[in-house]
């Protein structure tokens, strides 16, 4: 059974096989190959960047549709609490929840108040000081997965706890239980900012099955609620958050809401490389907590939003403001959530960097890998469809390219080929030389 | 097989460039990551002392299946007591250089930590040697 493993994916006919998204993977993940992107399949990590980078949108992440609501009796909406931010003079979180309600769902379990019940976990679970400094967040699914390939030595470090999503979608989903509704017709769609949440959703990490059934993008929801919200006279109060769940939606929420004040929030995937590497160089000791999000400004910027991150982000601040003024402080107390959230399975390493199970032929590779890497330009062109001349070198040691696909080396033997033919059209038989030849 | 790196004197940010390299290239060979993160902070300090103390110098990893084993050599200063400087916390870096966040006096301790062999050979006024062997 071929397992599922991204959802980011390729729309053939919009692409027109540029070097763009080649160039910028974190995980070098895809190739150009017959004047198509194509994805590695097993290096995607889910983390947008292509999306955001590809002139000819020909990047998409596959998600759910609105028409899956069909498929269930009693529908679900568990928003993300980036979808907030998303709407221009929308204050009242209420409206948008009541909006949904409208679209078709029966009810509304915020993903923001999960992330307050994730918040109360992680503290205990801090407490007790197991874990080796810095403590890695578990909240981006990028991240973890990006650990999982490139720095599976800082698997320890990452803090073993579900997701405020799976949290709302368990809790949600036992609540309904409880009042007699039949789990198997309850749908549980995750209105979601973020292609990785997608594949979480269907091959999760840490635990067998997620709670979610279904994932919406909020582009999709957006364009629907739009209207809707205008049309809207009584306001219900379906809000059960408070500003510390909804601020995990920016950069740095996460660590802020913890209370732990030696933390570091780092955003963008590239970003968050520079920092791993520095706790696998023993050089974070001294930090609690390390808060990695792989889109640039947090949730706010995923690859599944509408409005620009840094918008958002003032939306989503006047959101919080004007929280502070008509409601509710922090209201953790009511915490008492006896749901187990740590995780059941352990994080394995994917080691798909490596050359070779065997090291002695893996050595042998790089030494080719090396040797070749030498004969090349280095001018990481991208021609070949390899993003830099060190992949094609790779590709070439793995058999997945020939080093005439680089065009320099092509010319290179084409020419040593001209010369050849050139050289042997001057020879002539001995019976036709003559003596100075 | 065998790595070769000339590290920069002059350049304090690039430090490290290296043994990221030694890094990534571990990860390829498949090497179990417990041992690549030993060699990674080994590496990492011998790199920045390097750096710090000595303007530079060459650096040769030679692998097998059954080791690592790295060779800095650089033609700074020297250690006058080698015994002292492997004590946590003594550091003769300077005041610039503590500002930066380096010379916290764990180099060498580290170094010793995370290696399975260490073998430092210093001259003063001649440069020093530093062997780190890890096994796999």
């Amino acid at each position: 059974m071929c397992e599922y493993l991204h959802s980011v994916t390729l729309q053939e006919e919009k692409c027109r096989g540029c070097t763009d998204c080649i160039k910028r993977c974190p995980t070098e993940a895809i190739r150009v190959r017959n004047g198509k992107a194509k994805i590695i399949n097993e290096r995607c990590i889910d983390c947008g960047l292509c999306i955001r980078v590809c002139r000819n949108h020909a990047k998409k992440a596959v998600t759910d549709t609105l028409d899956s609501l069909l498929e269930f009796k009693y529908k679900v909406a568990i928003p993300a609490p980036t979808l907030y931010s998303q709407f221009k003079d929308i204050l009242d979180v209420n409206l948008i929840l009541t909006g949904l309600k409208k679209l078709g769902f029966d009810e509304v379990y915020e993903v923001a108040r999960g992330a307050e019940i994730v918040t109360a976990a992680s503290r205990k679970l801090l407490e007790n000081k197991t874990l080796p400094k810095p403590i890695i967040s578990s909240a981006c699914p990028v991240i973890i997965r990006f650990i999982q390939i490139r720095f599976p030595e800082l698997i320890n470090h990452i803090l073993p706890i579900i997701s405020p999503m799976e949290v709302a979608a368990r809790e949600v989903k036992a609540n309904l239980v409880k009042k007699g509704i039949n789990e198997k017709d309850i749908g549980v769609f995750f209105i979601s900012p973020c292609a990785a949440k997608v594949t979480n959703v269907r091959n999760p990490i840490g635990f067998d099955q997620s709670s979610v059934d279904k994932v919406l993008s909020i582009k999709d929801v957006y364009m629907k609620l739009v209207p809707i919200l205008k049309t809207i006279d009584r306001v219900e109060t379906l809000r059960q958050s408070s500003n510390n769940g909804i601020g995990w939606a920016i950069s740095g929420g996460e660590g802020k809401f913890l209370g732990i004040e030696n933390y570091i929030a780092v955003d963008g995937i590239e970003n968050v490389n520079k920092i791993l590497e520095k706790v696998e160089n023993g050089k974070l000791k001294d930090v609690d907590f390390i808060e990695g999000l792989a889109c640039h400004g947090g949730c706010l910027g995923g690859p599944l939003t509408v409005e620009n991150s840094f918008v958002a982000k003032n939306h989503l601040e006047k959101i919080l403001r004007y929280s502070v003024k008509v409601k509710k402080q922090d209201n953790q107390d009511m915490i008492n959530s006896d749901l187990n959230l740590t995780w059941s399975n352990p994080i394995i390493s994917k080691p798909v960097m490596t050359l070779d199970q065997d090291m002695e032929k893996a050595i042998k590779k790089l030494e080719e890998l090396e040797r070749i890497y030498d004969s090349l330009p280095q001018i990481d062109c991208g021609s070949c469809g390899a993003p830099n001349c060190r992949a094609l070198a790779e590709d070439i040691v793995r058999d997945n390219a020939n080093i005439e696909d680089c065009i320099f080396m092509l010319r290179q033997k084409v020419r040593e080929m001209a010369e050849d033919m050139v050289n042997l059209s001057r020879k002539l038989p001995p019976a036709f030389r003559k003596n100075d030849d | 097989m065998k790595l070769s790196f000339n590290v920069d004197g002059d350049e304090f940010t690039l430090a490290g460039e290296s043994s990221s390299q030694v890094k990534k290239v571990l990860k390829q060979l498949g090497v179990p990551s417990e041992v690549i993160r030993k060699i990674a902070i080994a590496m990492y300090e011998a790199e920045i002392n390097m750096v710090i103390h000595a303007n530079g110098g060459t650096i040769d990893v030679d692998i097998t299946p059954e080791k690592v084993y790295i060779v800095l050599k650089d033609t700074g200063p020297g250690i006058p007591d080698i015994d002292l400087a492997m004590q946590e916390g003594y550091s003769t870096a300077s005041e610039k250089v503590r500002e930066l966040g380096f010379g916290a006096g764990m180099g060498l301790p580290n170094m010793k930590k995370y290696s399975d062999g260490l073998e430092i050979t210093s001259e003063v006024g001649k440069g020093t040697t530093v062997e780190i062997t890890v096994y796999i």
